[in-house]
């Protein structure tokens, strides 16, 4: 046990030392997780800027350079990621894609985190007929599969991409309608709700100070997750043809596109894909430590440099060890 | 239990008319099928023959309550593509689907209690961090993707299994492993999270000082309890394989009801349409009773038994407390955002 009373030890001076690391640290402190940050980041600015400096080399065709390998330096930078039956570069295309993708992916999001938490929120406050029948429209939601509902809306009303956006917000609504309610529900009957009620406090001001501020990390580590979600969605709906539209280009049409010719030019279905699964990991890595960084029982782990943490670790796990060997004896 | 049977089938009723109400509403709104099944220099009143024969003159509110009328004689309406009973045809392409999941969920459901487990052991050991990097990329991979790249890699490259098709078992390789991907990552993530607090609670180190081996423990004790919160993800992730399913049989050419469905829209087969819809809905309805009935069975605490009902009873009286639902995310405590996440995908 000495172990870890040392460990603990060491836990707490270092605590009290620097007790408050700023997030920029904590996400340093996790390496993954700063590559994930990292790629992340490219890719918004790939798709903020990205397509103002691809200018028209997007739809440029150059039948001079049908169908190249990708990785050939000697094509030139334009056709590093190869090019497809019209000799359009895959660089280029997916470059431009990435904004098409993001526009979708983003606003799907906020616009479903934005709605489902402030109702969830709102709903777990009150409790009683609104969150009844909140729940209720939440499990009507969520009681069919929504790529399918995506179908059908989408053939119904033309798939542009607000129609997109707007289907893919409703059916994530639930989520975290959901996940508000219960935390919100929860947070009503603690004793600070009580204080500020006993005070007087109208209830949405209660809620905007005293209730979402501590949703919001949940919430926040959720829509990270949804983002992934959400671009795997758009997807799967540009590959079935009732995504977004030719002439535009998202990283799921490229893959549709491309897979008639995956006997001859295989770059041009795999490639995008690879881009969809690296942008969906670095996301799902960076919710991960968001769990983390935003749990006050975990967050010590990202508080404390590596060293003292494998230190940490190892005499937990000593001390583990010790207690089943005592309780073996 | 027959009481709960019967609140369960009266909340998920509403449900699904929602759905089928709104399918049919939707359906009818893609235009009119006698443009699709009629020639171009058709006549007027051959379109109107033939908007007569489907009941498609009627107001969409008579069409409706004629539609509800013929469930409950079990008539589901005529496909206009092939003239034959709508339910037959959905019905004849469920078993394709069924299979395929059933397949599906049992090897995802095997790897990932094996493969949690074992990373469960040993909290952020090397084998720990290689299973959640492993699954967490099993999770964000599009399945249409990984199809393509099974069918680049094992049926053009290697040339071991056939593009397309269910006869023989190499068909079924690329569809199972295509599907098995994401439920596989999601249940690693859950079942691990849910045998880390289960390793710690002090049955086991009973069972540990008592003298149990380390494979009893874990097997026995560990999992029987891990397990609750991995049913409820593994039943909605079942639902969620109905997305994965469309996909996949359209790529696959699996003449299952996610291929169905498509088809029906894309040729506005109304019929057959809202039957795969209400077949699909009443599948997941049931799934969800089983689940519950499984819940019920692995974790005495919430069998709805007399005694549990009196608790209820009392707990709802002193107020309102969080937790008293079985299926509310804070179970799984560490992956609950995974948990919510992917409800009813």
């Amino acid at each position: 046990m000495a172990t870890l009373e040392q460990a603990t030890q060491l836990t707490k001076g270092k605590k009290r030392s620097d007790s408050r690391v700023s997030m920029f640290t904590m996400l340093l402190r996790d390496r993954f997780a700063t590559v994930a940050a990292i790629f992340l980041t490219l890719v918004v600015l790939t798709a903020i800027f990205g397509p103002a400096l691809m200018g028209d080399r997007a739809t440029a065709q150059d039948l001079m350079f049908m169908n190249k390998a990708p990785f050939d330096p000697a094509n030139g930078w334009l056709y590093f990621l190869g090019s497809d039956s019209l000799g359009r570069s895959v660089l280029a295309r997916m470059v431009v894609a990435t904004q098409t993708t993001l526009l979708v992916a983003v606003p799907a999001v906020l616009v479903a985190l934005i709605i489902g938490s402030l109702w969830g929120v709102w709903a777990g406050y009150h409790r009683g007929r609104r969150e009844a029948v909140s729940m209720r429209i939440a499990d009507i939601i969520m009681s069919f599969p929504s790529l399918l509902l995506a179908v059908v809306v989408l053939f119904v009303f033309n798939p542009s991409a607000a129609n997109i956006v707007l289907i893919l917000a409703i059916t994530r609504i639930p989520i975290y309608l959901r996940t508000a309610r219960a935390e919100s529900a929860e947070l009503q009957s603690r004793t600070f709700v009580d204080a500020a009620r006993t005070f007087g406090t109208k209830s949405n001001s209660i809620i905007l100070r005293h209730v979402i501020p501590v949703v919001t990390p949940t919430l926040l580590t959720l829509a990270t997750l949804e983002f992934c979600f959400v671009m795997l969605a758009e997807s799967s709906l540009s590959f079935l043809g009732i995504g977004i539209q030719p002439p535009d280009v998202s990283w799921g049409l490229m893959v549709a596109q491309g897979r008639q010719y995956l006997q001859t030019a295989w770059w041009l279905s795999i490639l995008p894909g690879l881009a969809i699964v690296l942008t969906a990991v670095a996301a799902n890595v960076l919710a991960a430590w968001m769990r983390i960084a935003t749990d006050p029982a975990q967050r010590w782990r990202l508080e404390l440099d590596r060293k003292s943490t494998k230190a940490f670790e190892k005499a937990t796990r000593q001390a583990a060890k010790m207690q089943v060997k005592k309780g073996n004896d | 239990m027959l009481t709960y049977l019967r609140k369960r089938i009266i909340a998920s009723a509403l449900p699904l008319v929602v759905v089928i109400i709104g399918v049919f509403a939707l359906a009818r709104m893609t235009g009119n099928p006698a443009a699709l099944y009629l020639p171009l220099n058709a006549t007027d009143t051959m379109r109107e023959e033939f908007a007569a024969r489907n009941g498609l003159d009627q107001p969409i509110l008579v069409q409706m309550a004629q539609y509800f009328g013929g469930i409950f004689r079990l008539d589901f309406g005529t496909s206009m593509r092939t003239g034959e009973d709508a339910a037959t045809m959905a019905l004849r392409a469920f078993p394709a689907t069924l299979q395929l999941a059933a397949t599906t969920m049992i090897i995802a459901i095997l790897l990932a209690v094996v493969v949690g487990s074992v990373a469960a052991m040993k909290p952020n050991g090397i084998w720990d961090r290689c299973s959640s990097f492993i699954s967490m990329t099993a999770a964000s991979i599009p399945d249409f993707w990984l199809a393509i790249v099974g069918i680049w890699v094992f049926a053009i490259t290697l040339g071991w299994v056939p593009t397309s098709g269910v006869v023989g078992a190499a068909a079924w390789f690329l569809p199972v492993a295509t599907l098995v991907m994401r439920p596989f990552g999601t249940l690693v993530q859950v079942i691990r999270g849910a045998m880390v607090s289960a390793l710690s609670e002090p049955y086991i180190k009973l069972a540990r000082s008592k003298g149990a081996t380390e494979y009893r423990v874990i097997g026995q004790h560990a999992l029987r309890n891990a397990a609750a919160p991995g049913l409820t993800v593994a039943g909605d992730l079942t639902v969620g394989l109905v997305n994965g399913a469309v996909v996949v049989e359209t790529i696959f050419g699996w003449p299952g009801i996610g291929k169905l469905m498509i088809d029906s829209i894309m040729q506005r087969d109304f019929a057959v349409l809202q039957a795969c819809v209400l077949l699909t809905a009443v599948a997941i309805f049931i799934l969800n009773i089983l689940i519950d009935l499984g819940y019920a069975l692995l974790d005495p605490r919430v069998r709805p038994s007399a005694g549990a009902r009196k608790r209820r009873k009392a707990r709802a009286a002193q107020g309102p407390t969080q937790g008293s639902d079985p299926r509310t995310p804070q179970l799984v405590g560490a992956s609950m955002a995974t948990t919510e996440s992917i409800r009813g995908n």
